[in-house]
């Protein structure tokens, strides 16, 4: 019955816009200015482009800045100082040429509207002009391009050979944590040897997989390298984490990585943020499924002390669950796939 | 150029001529619909653009009003949806597959085909003085692969695992695996089919644009007395043709993954409690391939919005565009920039770091032709006597939206910045800016302006100034606040916000852009209106409403089969000789010799008098 009504409603109303689209027709048929060169609307319009300008670019600005505590993530380690500074220094050179090229395209278009008695000023090219605004966008981008690819270099050169390592595995739709334990070499891991029980595929005749811990909560500490070893078991996931301007693609069958050094410790960034319940969260950014909104890992940043000893109360995974074991035993024939498989399996875990 | 040519051509065109008069009652059916005329396909393919535009523009809202009211249930939807809807809520996955055929329809169906088959058909043989394309058989097949592959997308909607998911990149391994998401299942396929129809479309309208340009040019129109509409048109077919098999082959390869167990693109996968034989494929292979058209892609969305605007600009300022050659140079530059820059869409998918210094060098080079456009429109208002007709008001806003997008660009390209950007809302807000809107602005502008020529009647001003005015402001409103969503790192295509506290303060937000997606979707149905009602009722044309100097306006008001009933006019001067000192009027159209118009002449035109 609503429904019905509705529909009434908006066909009555369709009616009457139709009605009134008529009789403004008929209106300026009769008033002769339908076939007039150019009619009031001009003036209309040329003055709505200012009124454009002006409104719109005072609540683009006012939303801006409104917005802006909300929008602006606090940075938390030592490249994303980089990145942001960079971020907000390009937002500076391109937040002026945005002003000035919309102020003169929508000044122009007013200024010089339509006028029964002037001409428009026959102007085909000035080569000059073509050549310095050819040039100066080329200088301002190559300086943008060198100091975007000296921190990129930085950024991407292999990890300090001390770097605390982590493994984030991406699966449908959670993440996995590894660490390397004692030996700070992580064991191999395949995919074929995936079950309920051990998630990562972790190969226990690597006598290397033996001291590696598995975690629900990454721990790292504060002002040390960390590096991220990447990988995903299923489809493209993509580790993310805003405050520490750190992203990768997780890649089944390509390990990545990245590496950074946090800033500031939960406890720092909960009285920062003035949030005393802050966690740093690891989001997915890539389209991976039904679940992907919701792939969400914690992550905590220690004081290096604490980490320590966080670290040292994690016992390794085989610990904890030593039937594993067991199974690797009954059967260690996995290795059978040919030695150049392992080999390379190996070389990509060494990466 | 080749005089040889135009001989050449007129006599095709004789033969052509006594052949019209046997087939001028032709049946509805090849008048109509199996047509080989130009104009009559030029015109299918806006239509079926335009009816594809509302389904693409219907499915955004369904997922915005997802976004902007999570906690409202949609029972209402469900007579539409049917089991999309779990216990009121849209699913995910169903989510996924919107924003999935959003993108793909946008993309390819409206952008690419509704645009360039409409203007490039309609405009470039009426622009160069031809009586048809190169070859209207194989331009008469392009429509029907296009329609065929419509008719298939379309179909794909209906299937019970859904149509494709994966995004309109379609990523693999997700899109190979119908175990990970149930679209990649057969809705999958039918994507992957649908497109290689639509690559064979595409790749029978390009060939015959470019032979058209290059063969059928009338006398005189020389390559540098183009309009800037056939120069754009002409490149994006160039890039069409190159691009365009390369995705071919990467769907290809993709379907052999899907159907024939090979593993170009899967490797060590464990999914749904299995672990899968494939190895040794790579999931980044499949970027490359993709991408490698994917690039080239934007700017065959956009540069027939370049030609379209420059033409519109350069009539209603009555004034010559600004810089001809610089304008051809710098579409030059764009097209061959495009194919080695495509590797930023993947500075952090994982491939050497070296690579992503390389690209980020070359993607920046891209934005200086971008900003040399920029500057020369707005040197072409400068000191102009502009007339705001509806194309001209879409023209600006085209401008406008291209500066505001192009420029987060020069952002997204520098990979260090990326690394924060990549896969957040900024990337959404960039992109809808600076290829969705501007080409639609584009697309709309063209509409507006070349109406009269298509259908001999004019569309409704004030309609127009309308829909102008709403869809402007609108899409200001939807994607410069999604800029502010994405520098809080929000990543595009999440159903809901609320599992993350890093995502949850943008519920206003969130809900501000959606209702504002809304009003202008909506606003397009004044536009649908307007078009349609016009067909039959609007204010009849005159011969040259917009008093323009290009061919198209020599022909009768509704061209017929050959588009000029006598000879073809002969061009002796370059398009844009609007407010020339001394002229009678304020343009001097293409055909006009010389010596018609001494008064006006330049020095260096005086001998070609
Ligand atoms: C000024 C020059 C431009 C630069 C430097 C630039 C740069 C970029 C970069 C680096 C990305 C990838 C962002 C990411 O995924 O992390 C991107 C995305 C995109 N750009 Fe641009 N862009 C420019 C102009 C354009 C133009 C003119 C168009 C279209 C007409 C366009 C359309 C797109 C699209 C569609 C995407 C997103 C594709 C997707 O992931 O779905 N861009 N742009
Ligand atoms: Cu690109």
């Amino acid at each position: 019955m609503i429904t019905l009504a509705i529909l009434f409603t908006l066909a009555l109303l369709g009616v009457i816009l139709y009605l009134i689209f008529r009789i403004q027709i008929l209106g300026s048929v009769y008033r002769g200015t339908y076939n007039k060169r150019v009619s009031t609307s001009n003036k209309v319009n040329a003055t709505l482009f200012v009124v454009f300008l002006i409104v719109g670019g005072g609540a683009f600005f006012w939303s801006f800045q409104d917005a802006k505590p909300e929008m602006t993530v606090p940075v938390a380690s030592v490249h994303g100082a980089w990145v942001n500074d960079m971020f907000w220094l390009t937002m500076a050179v391109i937040g002026i040429v945005f002003v000035i090229t919309q102020v003169l395209l929508f000044y122009y278009s007013y200024k010089y509207q339509f006028r029964e008695d002037k001409t428009a000023y026959y102007y085909p090219h000035n080569n000059k002009l073509e050549i310095i605004w050819t040039i100066i966008p080329a200088i301002v981008m190559a300086m943008l391009v060198f100091s975007g690819w000296k921190a990129w270099t930085k950024i991407t050169n292999p990890a300090p050979a001390d770097a605390v390592v982590v493994e984030i595995t991406g699966k449908q739709f959670n993440w996995l944590f590894r660490y390397p334990g004692k030996d700070n070499a992580l064991g191999l891991a395949k995919h074929t040897l995936i079950d309920a029980s051990n998630e990562i595929g972790i190969d226990f005749n690597d006598k290397k997989a033996h001291d590696d811990i598995i975690v629900n909560e990454i721990h790292i500490p504060k002002g040390r390298p960390v590096l991220f070893r990447i990988r995903s078991r299923d489809v493209i996931h993509d580790v993310y984490q805003p405050n520490f301007r750190v992203q990768m693609h997780a890649v089944p069958g390509m390990p990545t990585k990245f590496w950074f050094v946090p800033t500031k410790t939960t406890a720092e960034m909960a009285e920062e943020t003035g949030n005393p319940d802050f966690k740093y969260e690891l989001v997915c950014s890539q389209i991976c499924g039904r679940g992907h909104f919701a792939m969400r890992g914690t992550l905590v940043v220690d004081e290096p002390e604490d980490y320590e000893a966080w670290l040292a109360k994690e016992q390794p995974f085989l610990e904890k669950n030593p039937d594993l074991l067991a199974k690797f035993k009954n059967a260690p024939v996995q290795v059978v796939t040919a030695g150049n498989e392992k080999g390379k399996i190996e070389e990509k875990a060494a990466l | 150029m080749a005089s040889t040519d135009i001989s050449l051509t007129h006599d095709v065109h004789h033969a052509h001529d006594d052949h019209d008069h046997d087939h001028h009652d032709q049946h509805f059916i090849f008048k109509y619909i199996f047509s080989q005329d130009h104009k009559v396909i030029a015109k299918q393919f806006l239509i079926t653009g335009i009816i594809w535009a509302f389904i693409g523009g219907a499915l955004s809202t369904i997922f915005r009003l997802q976004l902007g009211w999570p906690q409202a249930t949609y029972d209402w939807l469900e007579p539409i949806l049917g089991k999309w809807i779990e216990g009121g809520k849209l699913s995910p996955e169903f989510f996924l597959s919107l924003v999935t055929m959003h993108g793909t329809i946008m993309v390819f169906f409206v952008l690419t085909a509704g645009l360039s088959g409409t203007f490039s058909n309609f405009l470039i043989p009426l622009q160069i003085g031809a009586r048809d394309m190169a070859s209207g058989f194989l331009n008469m097949l392009s429509y029907w692969f296009f329609f065929l592959s419509s008719v298939i997308m379309f179909l794909s909607l209906f299937l019970e695992t859904g149509p494709a998911s994966a995004g309109w990149t379609i990523y693999p391994p997700l899109s190979a695996l119908p175990q990970a998401i149930p679209g990649s299942g057969t809705g999958m396929t039918m994507w992957i089919v649908s497109m290689a129809f639509f690559i064979v479309s595409s790749l029978l309208g390009s060939v015959n644009y470019i032979t058209t340009v290059i063969n059928l040019r009338t006398k005189g129109m020389s390559m540098t007395k183009l309009p800037l509409t056939i120069w754009a048109f002409f490149l994006t077919a160039v890039l069409g043709v190159l691009s365009f098999p390369v995705l071919f082959s990467c769907v290809l390869l993709l379907l052999f993954d899907r159907s024939f167990g090979t593993s170009f693109y899967l490797s060590e996968i464990y999914v749904a409690g299995e672990a899968l034989s494939n190895v040794g494929g790579s999931p980044i292979l499949f970027q490359h391939l993709f991408w490698f058209l994917g690039h080239p892609e934007v700017y065959i969305v956009i540069l027939p919005g370049f030609g379209i605007v420059s033409e519109i600009i350069a009539t209603n300022a009555r004034k010559p565009i600004f810089g001809y050659r610089a304008m051809i140079g710098s579409m030059l530059g764009i097209s061959l920039l495009s194919f080695i820059v495509w590797a930023h869409h993947m500075f952090v998918s994982g491939m050497n770091p070296f690579l992503g210094s390389v690209f980020m060098f070359l993607t920046l080079i891209i934005a200086v032709p971008s900003a040399v456009k920029v500057f020369n429109w707005l040197a072409t208002l400068w000191r102009g006597n502009i007339v705001f007709t509806v194309p001209m008001l879409f023209s600006i806003g085209f401008v406008s939206l291209f500066i505001s997008g192009g420029l987060t660009g020069i952002i997204l390209g520098n990979s260090t910045l990326d690394i924060q950007f990549h896969n957040t809302y900024f990337v959404v807000a960039h992109f809808h800016l600076v290829m969705a809107s501007s080409a639609f602005f584009g697309l709309f502008a063209g509409v507006y302006h070349w109406y009269p020529k298509m259908f001999g009647r004019m569309m409704d001003d004030k309609l127009g100034y309308i829909h102008f005015w709403l869809t402007f402001i609108g899409v200001y409103m939807v994607f410069m606040p999604m800029h502010y969503v994405g520098i809080a790192g929000f990543p595009r295509r999440y159903y809901s916000w609320t599992s993350f506290e890093l995502f949850s303060k943008f519920a206003d937000l969130n809900m501000y852009i959606s209702l504002a997606a809304v009003i202008a979707w909506l606003a397009q149905f004044i536009f649908a209106f307007n078009f349609f009602y016009s067909m039959f009722r609007g204010r009849r044309a005159t011969q040259n409403p917009w008093r323009s100097t290009t061919l198209e306006w020599t022909t009768p008001v509704n061209p017929g089969h050959g588009n000029w009933p006598g000879a073809i006019p002969t061009v002796y001067r370059w398009p844009y000789d609007y407010s020339k000192p001394g002229a009678a009027d304020d343009f001097i159209p293409q055909h006009i010799p010389y010596s018609e118009t001494a008064s006006s002449n330049l020095p260096h035109e005086k001998d070609l008098a």
